[in-house]
């Protein structure tokens, strides 16, 4: 029998190729592109009285400028406004080039294609744009103040205005033996993946067909946009992702400006066009995410129990909504994470800043909503002098309360909110376990005695994983017995060749290196959704698993003829077919996929087999009436709603006394994907998203000046952590409660490591110092100002008492 | 990020070098790159003309004389200086501080001489210079000049340096008998520009009382600060006290500035605990090295 892959750590078959510089990326694709470069605004909010482009006309080496005033048809119009929702009122999205305005510096306002982007960068600058300055809006506080307006026919700066409810939220907290509110604030981050976008297009005229290279998460999206705003069939268009340096959720909005520039230019000028964004163009001109403030005011019983929670929060997206209102509707909803509570209400305002756009990062909303149920766990705690940990096992959802509804919400995915299954108590037994959080008040005390402060957080999420609609998966078998498997989500370097073979391996029975995985080609798999929201594992994943069923079938079927057995006598290992208990009567899959094809030709030794004169039975049609040729299977897999994941994240932190510097001495991940297809992929996907979250609680923000310049738009200033800066050791703790929903029980992991970070960080953080820690990140400096703030409000308060 | 169109040329000798120099004052002097590079990628600034010194085999040197210091050429990398065993031996604030310079990768390729004439107050070889009292060895087709540190910094990113003199040499003094020093830094990460530095210099006399006590400033300053603390040890002890009044006034010394990194208040507060602590290191240090002179 062969070795059972599911579950096993099998290493990554990506990773020679990627760490050895043979990755193909789309700058490296189509050497000798022309290439363009863009002309961002300047300015954050204006007008756009005039654009000359005359100078640019005459150097040596351009091809083409546009502007707006170029773009023709569905080009003209607003790009998409991706995911519509009834409560976004008020949703703009901007023009492929600005039209008239401006709304945030690094909007795209004109392009310059040229023989490389020296010279087209040379271009740019010789444009010259006369403005209209308008006010900006900078920051919630502005956006809520509203004094200014982002857009003019948007009162208040309010897209929407959301909520959602269940039970009586605001009676419940009213008849509560105890309450409590809470202020809380997250400010901005961004994905920063290693590659930035970049596109690459050819037209091919004699064939009359659009070929487009993109970074994306999603090609048979771009495939759609590309063709909808070009005014081609869906059937002229190919999109192919070749390898993608990172995505993280910026490249799941779709399609950016430049992927329908350059096609449109390439297919203008009949030359390949590439456009390749570089770090500054990321910093403003791509996604960010996260930023918002939060008011909480919460009902509790003397174990702590939630009565009643009612939030409001004011989200800042940016200055246009093209991805609807997913991030705060996953704020609003997974914000309730392990929790059982009885009454709860969400409210939420969307609100436009003229700063870059906001649209999923890593995590999605639930950083920010994980925060805010993770810091009113923690003052719960602290008001009724009980332990953490405690207070949140009083609340938590019991094993057999599954399938758990959280009343009628409804979720991102246009479903109910319901948990399909999950073991959060034993969760915590495991977290208590691997941070060791009995001993740590004996620790703190041998601490303190040296003069240091150390502090410990822990924090829990649920993470809604795997949203549909739906995913395919195409298993072919070669005559070669090689298999060739082909998903249309796209990989980003998660590991899908692996895992995905893993799961084909042992579904098909063959060696896991005969299996060949091709992702995100919309020639191989024209139906797909693409790869965010930790959907790929489970989406693609369930897809493969039945899609190699179905080949699994007919090569049972095929080989029960061909041996004269029962199929239910067959078993196949190591791709060969053979009865079980009879080794001498088998056949190799290889040898059915030749015999699944009836050939009139023969072009080898191996498909002679299948001629003519050689098989079948002349009085039957050579292909059988509900029979194709071939070996092969498909299937999609389409879930009735998401699956959710959880897990427990804890930190011990060390805040030095003088200078403030915060240090992690351990850091611990208890983390619940259901079924594992490989835990050594999974254990990567939570080291990641830990060393995300680590620079999302200590170090990276956006900084905005009041103008709308953003401050520190390079890897100098906006602070990544480098190796150095993440926690030396993560140890990790699996738990495996499979889900009911999809045919391996498998949940999405690849989100999880970044959620519970600003909750965990900001609790450890207060726990050390005793000040209440409620914004976040927060820097060194920041704690050494909280500090000064704090010893002289106590001692101003010790004066009045 | 890619460079506005310029000329390039890489002389083999220093004479071909200041020639093309003095043709062209426009131009700028390409040795590691390490900032002036970024600067036109970004479009920062722009350079007509780049003088690349890297193939200039007799700026490569490293000479170290015993009892006098240590000479380095306007090519050597942070990381050939770092290296340098005996360097080390004759000025070990010289590793100290490269320790903290940067990334590894950086270090490979950027020039200390390169780092020094950028003029950063935010920078460790400026101030160490400053610290040290270190020379500049400078030359243009007139001939050759040494500047003082104390005369080469006059500005925030500014030297003395005259237009076709290029920095080919700096020289920082051996460190003397019973003399100790330490450095340290405090970045938000690893390798970043620090929020605050603090190199230091203690002297002994015979009997082990202090005789003098200097600090220099990283991050703190428009150009590299640095402080006599003597006077705080008035009886040659290292005292809680002592070190104390030195932070404080160290920080009369100071101008440190807000940025989107740290407050003007923390960056004092970093100020005056490096103070403390990298004197009394360096203090140490000194008795440490004492005794071993003596044992020797």
């Amino acid at each position: 029998m062969t070795t059972k892959l599911m579950g096993e750590p099998v290493a990554r078959v990506e990773d020679d190729r990627l760490v050895t510089g043979k990755g193909r990326y789309a700058d490296d694709l189509m050497p000798g592109a022309l290439e363009m470069a863009v002309l961002r605004s300047p300015h954050a909010h204006a007008r756009i009285r005039s654009i000359d482009v005359d100078a640019v006309l005459d150097v040596p080496g351009v091809h083409a400028v546009y502007t707006y005033e170029d773009l023709e048809g569905p080009m003209a119009e607003p790009l998409p406004l991706l995911i519509p929702h009834p409560a976004l009122t008020h949703g703009r999205t901007q023009y492929a080039l600005a039209k008239d305005e401006v709304n945030y510096v690094g909007e795209a306002i004109a392009v310059v294609v040229a023989d490389n982007r020296y010279l087209a960068e040379d271009a740019v600058s010789r444009i010259e744009v006369e403005y209209d300055f308008l006010p900006p809006v900078v920051g919630i506080d502005a956006a809520r103040a509203a004094e200014h307006l982002v857009h003019e026919d948007v009162p208040g700066n309010v897209a929407a205005v959301m909520e959602q409810s269940f039970g009586d939220a605001e009676a419940a907290i009213a008849s509560a033996p105890h309450r409590l509110s809470l202020d809380l604030t997250v400010e901005r981050s961004a994905c920063m993946p290693m590659e930035g976008r970049g596109t690459v297009a050819r037209w091919d005229e004699d064939l009359n067909r659009m070929s487009v290279w993109t970074s994306t998460q999603t090609s048979t999206g771009v495939r759609a946009a590309v063709a909808t705003k070009l005014g081609l069939d869906l059937g002229q268009v190919d999109v192919v992702t070749p390898d993608v340096g990172g995505g993280f959720g910026v490249k799941i909005v779709h399609p950016w400006p430049e992927e329908l520039l350059v096609p449109m230019a390439a297919k203008a000028l009949r030359r390949p066009v590439k456009f390749t964004e570089d770090r500054r163009e990321h910093f403003i001109s791509s996604a960010h995410e996260r930023g918002q403030q939060q008011h909480i005011e919460v009902g509790f019983d003397d174990e702590g129990r939630v009565l009643g929670m009612s939030v409001k929060f004011w989200h800042d997206n940016g200055a246009y909504t093209p991805y609807g209102l997913i991030v705060p509707i996953i704020t609003s909803t997974q914000l309730l994470g392990p929790y059982k509570l009885p009454n709860y209400k969400v409210v939420f305002e969307s609100l436009y800043t003229n700063t870059v756009i906001v649209t999923p990062y890593r995590g999605a909303g639930r950083p920010q909503g994980v925060y805010a149920m993770e810091r009113t766990m923690d003052a719960i705690a602290a008001e009724l002098g009980m332990d953490r940990t405690v207070v949140r096992e009083n609340n938590f959802i019991q094993p057999d309360d599954f399938p758990y509804a959280h009343g009628e919400l409804t979720f991102q995915d246009g479903r109910p909110l319901i948990y399909d299954s999950g073991n959060y108590p034993e969760m915590m037994r495991k977290a208590r376990d691997l941070v060791d959080w009995p001993s740590f008040e004996k620790f703190r005390d041998e601490a303190r005695k040296e003069g240091r402060k150390v502090g410990i957080g822990i924090a829990c999420y649920v993470e809604g994983t795997g949203v549909g609609p739906y995913e395919g998966g195409h298993v072919h078998i070669e005559t070669s017995g090689k298999v060739k498997v082909s998903t249309g989500l796209t990989t980003q370097g998660q590991g899908h060749q692996t895992a995905f073979a893993q799961i084909v391996a042992d579904e098909l029975g063959v060696r896991f290196e005969d299996v060949e995985v091709v992702t995100g080609d919309t020639r191989r798999s024209p139906y797909s959704v693409g790869t965010f929201a930790s959907r790929a594992a489970v989406m693609s994943g369930s897809a493969i698993a039945l899609a190699a069923r179905n080949a699994r079938a007919k090569a049972l079927r095929l080989a029960a003829d061909a041996l004269e057995a029962d199929v239910d006598d067959l078993e196949i290992v190591d791709g060969i077919v053979r009865v079980k208990g009879a080794p001498d009567s088998q056949i190799a899959l290889g040898t059915l996929a030749v015999l699944s094809n009836p050939l009139r030709y023969a072009f080898d030794e191996a498909s002679r087999a299948a001629t003519q004169f050689a098989v079948g039975d002349p009085s039957k049609p050579p292909v059988a009436e509900d029979d194709e040729p071939g070996l092969e299977g498909k299937d999609y897999y389409s879930p009735p709603r998401s699956t959710f994941a959880s897990g427990i994240h804890a930190v011990i932190v060390e805040t030095d006394p003088e200078t403030a510097e915060i240090r992690i001495l351990k850091y611990a991940v208890v983390h619940d994907c259901g079924t594992l297809i490989n835990p050594r992929i999974v254990e990567g996907q939570v080291h990641g998203g830990v060393a995300q979250g680590v620079g999302g609680a200590l170090y990276e923000r956006m900084a905005y000046d009041e103008t709308g310049q953003l401050q520190n738009a390079s890897f100098m200033d906006f602070l990544m952590p480098y190796v150095t800066e993440v926690p030396e050791s993560i140890e990790i703790d699996h738990l495996e409660t499979p889900s009911p929903l999809n045919p391996l029980g498998i949940k999405g992991a690849g989100e999880a490591g970044v959620i519970p970070s600003s909750a965990v960080f900001a609790a450890a953080i207060e726990d050390a110092e005793g000040i209440p820690i409620t914004a976040m990140p927060i820097s060194p400096s920041e704690l050494y100002a909280l500090r000064l703030a704090h010893s002289s409000t106590t001692s101003h308060e010790r004066t009045a008492s | 990020m890619k460079p506005a169109a310029f000329t390039y040329q890489r002389p083999t000798t220093l004479t071909q070098a200041l020639a093309a120099y003095a043709a062209a004052p426009e131009a700028k002097v390409l040795a590691g790159g390490q900032s002036l590079i970024p600067l036109m990628s970004m479009r920062l600034t722009s350079v007509p003309e780049l003088i690349d010194i890297n193939g200039i085999e007799e700026l490569s040197h490293i000479h170290v004389e015993r009892g006098q210091g240590v000479r380095f050429g306007a090519i050597v990398r942070h990381a050939q200086l770092h290296a340098h065993a005996e360097a080390r031996e004759v000025q070990p604030l010289l590793h100290a501080a490269l320790s903290h310079v940067a990334h590894a990768t950086i270090r490979n390729r950027g020039t200390t001489v390169g780092s020094i004439v950028h003029a950063d107050a935010s920078g460790e070889m400026p101030m160490i210079m400053s610290l040290l009292g270190g020379t500049l060895t400078v030359a243009s087709v007139e001939g050759r000049r040494e500047i003082t540190a104390e005369d080469l910094f006059i500005g925030p990113l500014e030297t003395s340096l005259q237009a076709g003199e290029i920095a080919v040499e700096a020289f920082v003094p051996a460190l003397p008998a019973r003399h100790g020093v330490a450095f340290d830094e405090i970045a938000r990460r690893h390798g970043d520009y620090a929020l605050c530095g603090v190199g230091a210099i203690v002297g002994l006399d015979a009997d082990g009382a202090i005789e003098h006590v200097r600090a220099g400033y990283v991050s703190v300053s428009e150009t590299p600060a640095v402080v006599d603390l003597t006077g705080c040890f008035p009886d040659g002890e290292l005292t809680e006290q002592g070190l104390k009044d030195a932070a404080e006034l160290a920080l009369t010394h100071l101008e440190p500035e807000a940025d989107i990194h740290a407050s003007a208040e923390y960056r004092a507060q970093l100020a005056r605990t490096l103070t403390t602590r990298v004197v009394a290191a360096a203090h140490a240090d000194a008795g440490a090295r004492a005794n071993a002179e003596v044992t020797a």
